[in-house]
């Protein structure tokens, strides 16, 4: 089984990029779960939404307290809560930020895991430059399917279709692309060094 | 056919498969994504025969149900917590005059102090209303149990609550098989009244009823709810032959015959629990669950007979009684009188409150060792609670308890309540 974090702020498609990450697993056979961190969301609060992935049928309901994939949508968050809490260092990383993580002062966590786990991607610019909206959950999504290999590319895109009608459906599968291209450039250009 | 979707979009495509004529609704979180698809696929027309009505509160909710049943119409609505509180007195008369209505209840806490999220304190203050109350571990029997609920409610001429968690199970998007309309219809006939309100063939129902009379028509509701024991065991034998899931029944056991310690739960819970068990199983403890899908009527004899052989069991509920304990707790002590158990209660999940694979283990290594408390609040945070006592026992003003516990805990900063 492989499990999944989202943390985000309210308003950033945190519960949405969860549920496009089920239904994107359930149209490629598997077994998949995804719920919110159930709260009075409102914008611009901490928000989580969890994510199960597995060949078997799945039963267990606690929150994903052992994330194998750490998406953090807000960087910011780093100085709220501790988005880390039970990451487990031979799983993945991915973030939301221009900047490295010795930029944001992470290193100390992100050196735990192995070359190539960690990735921060400036999804919100390139949210803006697709959607025209600062929301970054699906850029992160084909993030996360080029690091992980969870779910491809047109099950994502299936996922988004049928959840939004096309105006926005169209938008957001280009900047799904647009994350997935970033990441498979940045890990080919990682293996060349 | 498969879909991946929400608990509260499943249940209302399975209640418009069972064509429901009147929906009178009022919305209150975690059920509002039930009634709105509901008006959604009566507006788009794929919900026909139907009339939706946007109501102006539950009480109306309910009391709108209780008119239609009455005239013939197969009637749903939908509540939760002070939802279901407010329809109260309705939701009393509905059971009492005998009228098959059909209500989701999207378990959530009570107030105060206000609490939006899961437990059963909604369903447990409804447990002595006369009507019959199913809970669903998951949203595959979330759909299965509302299409048999309209049918065992007709057939016994009883309201039938199906209550599922609130967000666990009504927010999760999940894998689910929808039957279809065809298999829905060969399985549910369409509603015949036991009594009808029309205007050709004038009538009352709901007559007073004084003392000459009383006990013997409670006694008749207390008989009838007997009498569902034995048809929620056909009719989720009719279903499984139908539809091919095994989705129904009073209780479902997973490995509790013979095994030394069995989980007694109702609901979601249970599923976290089958991961915990499958985990201690393989590392050789003789553990099972008993899930608990009907709570009235309450399977006494199907709970006796799964536990024979064990040793003890550890009842799981969302919920209590303030100044007695577990409610669930309770019952079972009744229900398994005369059998040489050791009982302990624990009480969880309260007001949202995470339920961990942890903090059941640790039940489970404290029981192996008898050292598990006969009643246990799992999680609970003892240093605050005794500073808060303490507070009170100081002989000052010491203000509301909400509000200490929380500034307490550093949830609510600074400003003073008094």
């Amino acid at each position: 089984m492989f499990q999944i974090r989202i943390h985000g702020r309210g308003g950033q498609g945190v519960v949405s990029a969860s549920e496009l990450l089920s239904v994107a697993a359930f149209e490629e056979g598997k077994f998949s779960q995804s719920f919110p961190s159930f709260g009075s969301e409102r914008m611009g609060a901490p928000v989580q939404a969890f994510a199960r992935i597995s060949d078997e049928a799945i039963t267990i309901r606690e929150p994903v307290m052992e994330p194998d994939m750490l998406i953090i949508q807000d960087p910011t968050l780093f100085n709220a809560i501790d988005v880390f809490e039970g990451v487990k260092t031979d799983g993945y990383l991915l973030i939301n930020s221009s900047k490295t993580p010795e930029q944001l002062g992470i290193e100390d966590m992100t050196s735990q895991f192995p070359e190539n786990h960690v990735i921060t991607i400036p999804a919100t610019e390139l949210a803006l430059k697709y959607i025209k909206q600062a929301k970054p959950n699906t850029v992160l999504l084909g993030a996360f399917a080029a690091m992980s290999n969870m779910v491809k590319m047109p099950a994502l895109e299936s996922a988004i279709n049928a959840k939004f009608p096309s105006r926005i459906a169209q938008p957001n599968i280009i900047a799904t692309k647009a994350g997935y291209n970033l990441v498979m450039q940045m890990l080919s250009k990682a293996q060349e060094a | 056919m498969l879909h991946q979707m929400s608990g509260s979009i499943a249940v209302a495509k399975a209640v418009a498969l069972c064509r429901p004529e009147v929906v009178p609704c009022y919305p209150i979180t975690p059920q509002t994504h039930i009634v709105e698809h509901l008006s959604l696929l009566v507006k788009s027309g794929e919900l026909k025969n139907c009339t939706y009505e946007n109501v102006e509160s539950e009480f109306a909710a309910m009391s709108v149900c209780i008119g239609s049943s009455a005239t013939g119409a197969r009637s749903y609505t939908a509540t939760a917590s002070q939802g279901l509180l407010y329809m109260m007195e309705a939701v009393y008369n509905a059971s009492g005059l005998g009228l098959p209505i059909v209500m989701t209840l999207g378990n959530r806490a009570i107030g105060a102090p206000i609490n939006i999220w899961n437990d059963h304190s909604d369903a447990m203050s409804v447990r002595d209303a006369g009507w019959i109350q199913l809970f669903v571990e998951n949203n595959q029997q979330a759909i299965d149990v509302h299409i048999q609920a309209f049918k065992l409610a007709e057939a016994l001429s009883l309201p039938v609550m199906v209550n599922m968690d609130g967000f666990i199970l009504t927010h999760a998007i999940t894998r689910v098989d929808l039957p279809d309309q065809q298999q829905v219809d060969q399985f549910l006939p369409s509603y015949v009244p036991r009594q009808l309100l029309e205007t050709a063939a004038p009538l009352t129902i709901g007559a007073m009823v004084g003392p000459d009379a009383f006990t013997e028509v409670r006694y008749l509701a207390h008989a009838r709810q007997k009498q569902a024991l034995s048809m929620i065991e056909q009719q989720a034998e009719q279903f499984e032959e139908i539809f091919s899931r095994d989705s129904g029944g009073l209780v479902k056991s997973y490995d509790a015959e013979g095994s030394d310690i069995v989980f007694i739960a109702m609901g979601s819970v249970v599923g976290t629990l089958q991961a915990l068990v499958a985990e201690l199983r393989e590392q050789g403890q003789s553990i099972g669950i008993l899930s608990l899908r009907s709570f009235r009527p309450f399977p006494v004899e199907a709970i006796r007979s799964a536990l024979l052989g064990t040793r003890r069991i550890i009842v799981f509920e969302k919920s209590f009684a303030v100044g007695m304990g577990g409610i669930l707790a309770s019952e079972i002590h009744m229900a398994t009188q005369g059998l040489s158990l050791k009982i302990n209660s624990v009480i969880g999940g309260l007001g949202g409150r995470t339920i961990t694979m942890k903090s059941l283990r640790k039940l489970v290594e404290l029981a192996n060792t008898d050292e598990l408390d006969q009643e246990v609040f799992m999680d609970l945070d003892f240093e605050t609670v005794n500073r808060e006592i303490k507070r009170q026992e100081s002989g000052q003003s010491s203000g509301s308890t909400a509000e200490n516990v929380l500034r307490d805990m550093g949830v609510l900063s600074a400003s003073k309540t008094h």
